[in-house]
């Protein structure tokens, strides 16, 4: 089967909010948070989806 | 040398004639290589020939000679085969893709020519034998000016009006108009895609048109057609600056959303508006019996 939308990775500030599955990265502020999803972005080739102001999601589309 | 010689040359050359007209090298940027076009011009030179071959035989009474043109037939698909599976090659290597719709339009067109120039041929030697050498180069104009009027098919701007309409984000979300498009989350890309990104709005023109641009194949033309002309703000590893075309469900309107590199929005209007209708893509639901009452 072929996967065709996979999170690969969660980056959050809010650790209460997220568990399980994708990798989790914890940052400290907003600031990390944007730094950490741009490096991961352009490191996965995935798109940063933004699901509320302290959780952002990479996605393979 | 016999009788049938001049009538079967002038078939041969109108049709071959026909085939190179048809052979256009524009913005799509294919056949581009000289090889790629002298493929296509023995292959009209070769659908030429049978074509003006079928009446001789006809006349000489060499009836079984008519079923050549059956293997003319299975070449020919060969030929939809050929282009459709070189275009599918390349078309992973595209930064916006043409689609798998536009790729059978175009395809399928290949075949469809080399029909047109075995019919042009055939016509030109039929009209030759039977009248005399100016009948014969009479209905070859005719035929090359149906051939060039059957060949442009429908542009989009005879389906939908075009607007530009400003993008923004509400939220994380990026909208034109009213439509939504997709989800952008780190507040550079947002800069970024506010900078470069271009919207314009398609408003169908009447309720038959709803489901041809709906079409993914046809949004994927649109898009790539776009991509193409005014160039695209993206690379390979940025997939979320992407172009992209989402749907109104309730109006039926498609938002585009496209990244040009040049921003003239007369330019992108009228780029948008010769966007070929794909044949795949057309539905006529007014056709229906079921629509037939409403009017």
């Amino acid at each position: 089967m072929k996967i065709e939308k996979m999170i690969l990775a969660v980056i959050t500030t809010n650790k209460q909010k997220v568990d399980g599955g994708a990798p989790i990265f914890l940052c400290e502020d907003k600031q990390e948070m944007d730094q950490v999803a741009t490096d991961i972005e352009a490191i996965m080739d995935g798109i940063s989806h933004a699901l509320s102001e302290e959780m952002y999601i990479i996605v393979k589309h | 040398m016999n009788e049938y010689t001049y009538p079967m040359l002038l078939g041969v050359l109108v049709g071959t004639f026909t085939r190179i007209a048809m052979l256009r090298t524009d913005y799509r940027q294919y056949p581009t290589y000289l090889h790629g076009k002298i493929i296509h011009i023995a292959l009209g030179f070769i659908a030429a020939g049978l074509g003006s071959v079928a009446i001789p035989a006809i006349m000489e009474k060499q009836f079984t000679a008519v079923t050549f043109l059956t293997i003319a037939a299975s070449q020919f698909r060969d030929v939809r085969n050929m282009e459709r599976n070189t275009l599918t090659e390349i078309d992973g290597y595209e930064l916006v893709s043409r689609g798998k719709s536009y790729i059978e339009g175009i395809a399928v067109a290949f075949e469809g020519r080399n029909y047109i120039v075995m019919f042009t041929s055939f016509l030109v030697t039929l009209f030759y034998l039977i009248y005399n050498i100016w009948a014969a180069i009479a209905i070859s104009i005719v035929t090359f000016l149906i051939s060039k009027k059957l060949m442009s098919g429908g542009k989009l701007k005879d389906l939908v009006h075009i607007e530009q309409e400003e993008i923004h984000f509400e939220g994380a979300g990026l909208y034109i108009g009213n439509i939504y498009i997709m989800n952008i989350g780190i507040p550079d890309r947002q800069k970024e895609i506010l900078e470069y990104g271009m919207g314009f709005i398609l408003t169908p023109k009447s309720f038959n048109v709803r489901p041809t641009i709906a079409n993914l194949g046809q949004r994927q033309a649109i898009l790539h057609d776009i991509s193409t002309i005014m160039g695209v703000y993206r690379d390979s590893g940025t997939p979320a600056l992407v172009p992209l075309i989402k749907r109104d469900l309730r109006s039926g309107k498609i938002g585009v959303f496209v990244l040009p590199q040049d921003r003239n929005v007369e330019k992108a209007k009228f780029v948008i508006g010769s966007v070929p209708i794909l044949e795949n893509a057309i539905r006529l639901p007014n056709e229906s019996k079921a629509n037939k009452g409403d009017e």
